[in-house]
């Protein structure tokens, strides 16, 4: 975190009324970094302070070495100064204008004359296939074109970072896929550091090279999409990626639950706090009590709701411990699964993954973990 | 309860109803009667103006110097004081909406209020402020020997202190109204504060701003007290429309009821070109 080092770095606290949002976080040049996190966490006040839009209240943020806010010096480069491409969650295209010179606002803006401007513009207009659409307004393009139009008139501003706030979220889910696919080619031709907001998982995990993970103002995971998929550190990191997740004390194979119950796992050598994340389709349902197998956990519990999901239903079980259970239609007709019902669950040792909680974790997740629902 | 006799109800209405819902469309008569006493009361008098219109001497009653004088007179002097009230006025409802000091409430008041003061003390107070003796225009007659009282300068002050606070208050709701996220937008794209003023809030508030100009032309082109009082009635000089229409009626009611005329045209017009506004039924900010 020295002042020469390249890319973004923020180390800084903004506060607004009583929320706060504290982060220390870099991103390397040429690199995409996801901002996962629920509604209200802080990921677009994050995005506001990096773009200038709102100073932060403490700390400094640097981007390849030069001051663009800092609080203690009282250094301070407004919005319209910073090499930041910003595109907006619902891309706030200026709807007076042509797609051509929204294009060519950033340069234009930046100083440029009106021909340079325009040759600025039509090399992203063609560059993102937009160059049909020129003479379009804004309110005659679909969601997808938007989309793109917003990419191309951030990025003709030649910016040094890039923010993207849910480029995706504006979309139906039937051209979400294809602007996905297009944007991450657009994100890997771009050299500097791109911070992309995002509540959606998939987004994330296609998207970014590496997750940072925002909950009420505060780091609570960081990492890869693959690790942060395998080993989620909070509920709500479990509940998106779709694992169910206990926090426990370990003492050689035996895992004693905060929620209650306990756990064999395959890992003989931990000792002291553990977090077990375990696939729903992990865990094996009976009506009976099962025969000795080589399941190590065994478990009573009873179901509290069935939700059917495209091919499977999910159980939603109230026991020690709680869990999240994805079963066969076929399987909730053969044992007359129901709400109410009393089951037995089972679930192998090695389909346990149990590591340790993260540094970042905050004090809450020490108390009962339950996978919600 | 007992059952209310059946009426009769047409297909056509049925349609209407079975269609768009909702009850009769027909008004109880203690509301429909007062209510057609305010459309006569409105429109009559109107229709007695073109019921008495000199149709076959209309071109004579208007080829007089004075009536000539007169409009022209008030259509530059209008066409100024919206110039004026757009060149400073729009500054002044950006300051109102967009930035935060003490005593703004108490600005946007006194903004405001020549919309609700009768024009005649208008008049008044520009005489006391910029007549020969007047705490300003005693320095602009013996520092610039400049007298602005009865000249048509003194018609422009008059119509743009009567007029420009209804192009401040409409341009200053669009803008309060108007998304400032485009604004932000502008800013991460490299734009400094003027040119996010010039080339994205004055075009998003064009509408409301287009508007505002023709309310504040219109009220200028009907400036009658303040100008009266201020600039007197000097025709060629001072005397517009409103002032010569008064007095003809007096010397020559032909020649006056031609002059009305001519400025309910340019009403109907003014009204016309703010149909989307106004014909709607929505609100004026």
């Amino acid at each position: 975190m020295t002042a020469g080092s390249d890319g973004l770095v923020v180390d800084a606290e903004v506060r607004r009324g009583t929320f706060t949002l504290a982060v220390s976080l870099t991103a390397a040049p040429g690199q995409v970094l996801g901002l996962l996190g629920p509604n209200g966490a802080g990921k677009s006040t994050l995005l506001s302070a990096v773009a200038g839009l709102t100073p932060v209240s403490t700390g400094r943020i640097t981007l390849d070495g030069q001051v663009m806010d800092d609080a203690s010096a009282g250094t301070f480069v407004e919005a319209a100064g910073r090499p930041v491409g910003f595109v907006f969650q619902n891309y706030r295209l200026f709807p007076h204008l042509t797609v051509a010179d929204n294009v060519a606002f950033s340069p234009r803006a930046r100083g440029l004359g009106r021909r340079a401007a325009r040759s600025a513009a039509q090399h992203w207009l063609d560059r993102l296939r937009l160059a049909d659409l020129a003479d379009r307004k804004p309110d005659q393009l679909s969601g997808g074109q938007a989309q793109r139009v917003a990419l191309a008139r951030a990025l003709a501003g030649e910016p040094s970072l890039l923010l993207l706030d849910e480029p995706l979220s504006a979309l139906d889910a039937g051209t979400r896929l294809d602007v996905q696919a297009e944007l991450k080619r657009h994100l890997a031709d771009f050299a500097g550091p791109c911070l992309l907001v995002t509540h959606d998982p998939l987004e994330a995990l296609v998207l970014a090279d590496r997750l940072i993970v925002l909950e009420g103002g505060r780091i609570v995971q960081e990492g890869t999409p693959a690790h942060i998929a395998h080993q989620p550190a909070t509920d709500y990191v479990a509940k998106l990626v779709g694992l169910n997740l206990y926090a426990g004390h370990a003492d050689g194979s035996e895992v004693t639950l905060d929620a209650g119950g306990t756990f064999i796992v395959a890992d003989h050598d931990r000792h002291g706090d553990v977090l077990v994340s375990v696939r729903p389709s992990a865990i094996t349902v009976s009506s009976q009590h099962p025969q000795p197998s080589s399941a190590r956990n065994t478990w009573t519990a009873k179901i509290t709701g069935l939700t059917l999901l495209a091919d499977r239903v999910r159980l939603d079980l109230e026991g020690d411990p709680h869990a999240l259970v994805d079963v066969t239609p076929a399987a909730v007709a053969e044992l007359s699964l129901e709400p109410g019902s009393q089951v037995w669950l089972t679930v192998k040792a090695t389909d346990l993954e149990v590591y340790p909680p993260t540094a970042s974790q905050p004090a809450s997740l020490a108390g009962p973990a339950s996978p919600l629902p | 309860m007992t059952l209310t006799a059946p009426s009769h109800l047409t297909a056509r209405e049925r349609a209407r109803r079975a269609a768009r819902g909702g009850a009769s469309r027909s008004a109880p008569a203690t509301l429909l009667v007062p209510a057609l006493i305010a459309v006569a009361f409105l429109v009559l008098p109107l229709a007695g103006l073109l019921i008495r219109a000199p149709w076959g001497h209309l071109a004579a009653a208007l080829s007089g110097s004075d009536a000539t004088q007169a409009l022209i007179l008030s259509l530059w002097t209008a066409s100024a004081s919206t110039a004026i009230s757009l060149v400073i006025g729009v500054p002044l409802a950006w300051v109102l909406a967009r930035t935060t000091f003490p005593g703004q409430r108490l600005l946007r008041a006194l903004v405001t209020l020549p919309l609700v003061l009768p024009p005649v003390v208008g008049g008044v107070a520009l005489l006391l402020a910029f007549g020969r003796t007047g705490f300003i225009g005693r320095y602009l007659d013996s520092w610039f020997g400049l007298t602005i009282p009865f000249t048509p300068l003194a018609v422009v002050l008059a119509e743009t202190f009567v007029a420009m606070p209804f192009l401040i208050i409409t341009v200053e709701g669009a803008l309060r109204s108007a998304d400032q996220g485009f604004e932000e937008a502008a800013a991460t794209l490299g734009a400094k504060r003027m040119t996010v003023f010039s080339r994205v809030t004055v075009p998003m508030v064009a509408p409301s701003l287009g508007a505002g100009a023709v309310l504040c032309w219109a009220r200028a082109l009907g400036e009658f007290g303040a100008t009266i009082t201020f600039a007197g009635s000097f025709p060629g000089q001072t005397e517009t429309m409103p002032i010569a229409v008064y007095y003809a009626l007096e010397t020559d009611p032909n020649a006056a009821i031609a002059l009305s005329l001519v400025l309910l045209v340019v009403s109907v017009i003014v009204l016309v070109s703010l149909r989307d506004r106004w014909l709607r039924g929505g609100s004026v900010s």
